[in-house]
């Protein structure tokens, strides 16, 4: 029994990403057709090349169909799952696996998903009422029970915590202004975001991400066959998905300064890509920064900065664009919003601009440097019971 | 011989200050509070808390409930299984619901006295009335329970009925339509016409049963919705003015059915072995029992709060807006969020023990509790080695908390406790009768039976957290 990883086997070969906001203007259908198309063109090759498709996503669509129907896919497989906020990321894993072991030679990992229709502040509700003895948190509300128990087991004092997650989100708008394919494009000043109406414990607006459509693609061969494709493929060099046992909620041993599972996710991903320092071997992380205490506590989970210690990492800006590892280049789930299936491909999107040198005015200097991995993260659930998911690729083939 | 073996009262933490609704109206209003149940209560929820107080401490699992109350949260279905089920009670003990008017509570008591084998009364009301009018300003919301049974050396009588009688008449002074929000009563003359040669009547009755004259009684109680005529009925008795005591209408109000029973307990809170305490219930008739207090009466007062001690622990105030939120009369704006969805019928009978009786599992391999039961052990991973373990009355401890803005609340902010219980076991829970800017880390709650929401036609019970009361 045993990880074993795909590391190096199979390869990007081309992206598309849409821009994510408000497309009140676009279906979930056009946001599908437009993300293929970039994929495929990026990738210089046609539909029917494509052998095996894997759709995430959480509300906009059950079943293949959903994604065959408005690309007419010609009787080819299209597998829809979910797995919640890294069902983006679940698509790409398991394309990969089913290139990896021979069983087609291209795959798709689409992601979508097509939340403002909806109407709602945040996410739809997900699953029945059941027996009604579950309270109804919202996903904010859920998420900020870190905090007072972040300051509370490192004596940090609430306005402190505060500030390091202003910095978060300040950092993150800072960086989706410059991006063009970025929900919001402007940077926020702190003030606004330290003040903004509170939304759920010391969780305000600005310390959530935002409700966005949008979609994103990868286009994955057998990484022998990549340079057929691009010269500059990315290779998959790990990818871990755990599901935690949920034991936050009932367990008192569960202290809500930590995600468990991307502990696990993370030692895994780290085992398969042979990394032994993160913080000092990656490029950049996108990490799943739905709100600002998730970001602060995935730093410590993911081995960036150690316990305890994030919140001042974050101060010091260790984690900025020109950081010493920037976390969220493009601008990460605060820029962006979370469009659920789409954000883990999008995520990967990025890391497939900078590690070829092709994030413009967002391109961080360590790339330029040698630097050729990157890592991104996503998480679904809450604290105490997610999910959790970890890939790392690279611009370098097998070492 | 048998008797109450138990009472005891619950009152809301909220009460509302008339002269906030009388400035909000533009009216006067008099002086003093009523109290307020909660968004999160109504009869059946508060006659779980009155009930969980008498029951506390006892050795006698009740063979029947009565669940008395004027203003039942539903109709075609029996409010009293809910309680039952709430108080953990024997499967094959039955709960029966007596409904619609005031004195429903006083023929619960009776027939509790009349059964056999322990029987447990409980009296509940939610008093609401039209803006401006007296039923809104002058009523309140309560609940009282009794375990009625014969005396035994393992749970004493604590009062034994020694004369009853009743009168009853065919009138018109105070009545509803079903679904409407408000009772009509006739002039305030009338029923005290009507009234009054009744409740004496009865009273002299009761008392020449009982052999005695007023003046040997230590405590008159004269209960009904009709104000007047109850003071009248008290003082054509003679009684001195502290036998008379305190009705409690300025603090909480008239509580309806719950009022004598209210007033009931907390005299039985006071009294002294031997004392003679009569109650006359004036509501579409009287109904008089005149009871004798025990010598046990002093053992069984550490067992629950007292009225006395919930009167001074009811430290909330609510506005008058919030009262009319809380009472339905104002609608306001909902989040933009998806609407609440009713807990379903086949999940909630599955977890009844859960939902109703906060009742969790304790692995048997390895001690952990858990909430909700489980199959497999969260620490040992055994499988199907749990024993059911019920964690209503066991104190917890803040965790961690949230204040939720977002979410959909009938009273927002929703706030949200991990709690951690003593012994083991944790559960994130809603809180209530709290304020949101108060809870900390560490804080001592203890657990409260609600009314959650109301969507689709359909009640969401289940259990909160509240701030540990000294009382």
């Amino acid at each position: 029994m045993a990880s074993n990883g795909i590391r190096d086997r199979v390869a990007i070969v081309g992206m598309g990403c849409t821009s994510f906001g408000e497309h009140w203007d676009r279906s979930v259908n056009d946001l599908l057709v437009d993300a293929a198309g970039e994929a495929l063109t990026s990738a210089g090759i046609a539909l029917p090349q494509v052998d095996a498709f894997w759709l995430g996503t959480l509300f906009s669509g059950q079943s293949g169909l959903t994604l065959s129907r408005p690309l007419k896919i010609d009787y080819k497989p299209v597998s829809r799952l979910e797995n919640f906020c890294a069902t983006g990321s679940e698509a790409f894993r398991n394309a990969c696996y089913a290139v990896a072991c021979g069983a087609y030679d291209v795959a798709m990992a689409i992601g979508v998903e097509k939340l403002k229709d909806s109407g709602y502040s945040g996410l739809p509700n997900i699953g029945a009422a059941g027996d009604g003895t579950r309270a109804p948190l919202t996903a904010p509300a859920m998420f900020s029970l870190l905090a007072p128990a972040y300051a509370g087991k490192y004596g940090i004092e609430p306005e402190r915590l505060k500030e390091a997650m202003t910095r978060i989100a300040w950092k993150n708008h800072r960086n989706g202004a410059l991006n063009p394919r970025a929900q919001f494009r402007k940077e926020v000043p702190k003030e606004t975001i330290a003040c903004s109406p509170l939304v759920a414990g010391p969780l305000g607006i600005f310390d959530c991400s935002g409700v966005s459509d949008g979609a994103a693609a990868a286009i994955v061969v057998r990484a022998e066959d990549a340079r057929r494709y691009t010269d500059r493929p990315l290779y998959v060099k790990a990818l871990s998905f755990v599901a935690g046992p949920a034991a936050g909620p009932i367990d008192p041993d569960y202290d809500y300064t930590t995600f468990p599972e991307v502990v696990a996710s993370a030692a895994d991903a780290y085992a398969q890509a042979g990394l032994k320092d993160p913080r000092a071997e990656l490029a950049m992380a996108e990490v799943h920064d739905c709100f600002t205490p998730t970001e602060l506590v995935l730093m410590e989970d993911l081995g960036f900065s150690g316990r305890g210690t994030a919140w001042k990492d974050v101060l010091a800006g260790v984690f900025d664009r020109d950081g010493e590892l920037a976390v969220n280049p493009d601008g990460g789930l605060k820029s962006f919003g979370h469009p659920i299936g789409a954000s883990g491909l999008r995520m990967l999107f990025e890391c497939w601009l900078q590690l070829r040198g092709e994030a413009g005015d967002r391109q961080i200097a360590s790339v330029g440097r040698g630097r050729t991995l990157a890592l991104t993260h996503n998480l679904g659930g809450a604290p105490g019971e997610c999910v959790s998911f970890v890939s790392v690729v690279g611009s370098a083939p097998s070492a | 011989m048998r008797g109450i073996v138990a009472h005891a009262a619950y009152l809301p933490y909220w009460r509302l200050d008339r002269k906030t609704l009388g400035e909000a109206l533009g009216v006067p209003a008099g002086s003093g509070t009523r109290s307020v149940a909660a968004y999160d209560e109504d009869t059946t929820s508060m006659g779980v808390e009155a009930a969980r107080l008498a029951l506390r401490g006892g050795r006698l699992a009740p063979r029947a409930l009565y669940f008395a109350t004027a203003d039942p949260a539903y109709l075609d279905k029996t409010n009293a299984t809910a309680i039952h089920a709430a108080l953990d009670l024997p499967r094959d003990a039955m709960a029966v619901d007596m409904l619609g008017a005031v004195r429903s509570a006083a023929g619960a008591l009776r027939a509790a006295l009349d059964a056999r084998g322990p029987a447990l009364v409980v009296q509940s009301d939610v008093r609401t009335g039209l803006p401006a009018g007296l039923d809104e300003r002058e009523g309140g919301d309560a609940a009282a329970a009794f375990l009625c049974a014969d005396d035994t050396p393992a749970q004493p009588v604590l009062a034994v009925p020694i004369g009853a009688a009743s009168a009853t008449a065919e009138f018109l002074e105070r009545w509803r339509l079903p679904g409407e929000p408000a009772s009509r009563q006739w002039e305030e003359r009338f029923g005290e016409h009507a009234y009054v040669p009744l409740g004496e009547a009865a009273l002299t009755e009761a008392l020449k049963q009982a052999g005695v004259t007023p003046a040997a009684l230590a405590r008159l109680i004269v209960a009904g919705p009709h104000a007047r005529a109850c003071r009248r009925v008290a003082a054509a008795a003679g009684v001195r003015k502290e036998v008379a005591g305190d009705d409690l209408t300025s603090v909480v109000g008239n509580a309806g059915a719950a009022h004598a029973g209210l007033l009931l307990a907390d005299a039985l809170d006071r009294a002294r072995p031997e004392d003679l305490v009569a109650v006359v219930s004036l509501a579409d008739g009287a109904d008089v029992t005149v009871w004798q207090v025990t010598g046990a009466v002093a053992a069984r007062r550490a067992a629950a709060p007292t009225v006395a001690a919930q009167v001074a622990a009811a430290a909330g105030r609510v506005s008058y807006a919030t009262f009319l939120t809380w009472r339905g009369v104002i609608r306001r704006e909902p989040p933009r969020r998806p609407d609440p969805q009713p807990p379903e019928a086949p999940p909630a009978l599955r977890g009844e023990a859960w939902k109703f009786a906060f009742t969790g599992s304790r692995c048997q391999a390895c001690g952990a509790r858990h909430l909700p039961p489980q199959r497999v052990c969260v620490k040992c991973h055994a499988v199907d080695r749990m024993a059911p373990e019920r964690l209503a009355d066991v104190p917890a401890t803040i965790a961690t908390f949230t204040v939720d803005r977002l979410a959909f609340s009938p009273s927002p902010p929703m706030v949200v406790a991990v709690l951690d219980f003593e012994g083991g076991g944790r559960f994130p829970c809603e809180m209530t009768d709290v304020d949101p800017g108060a809870v900390k880390i560490g804080d001592r709650v203890e657990m409260t039976f609600r009314r959650l929401l109301t969507a689709g036609g359909v009640h969401n019970y289940f259990w909160k957290a509240r701030p540990a009361r000294r009382a």
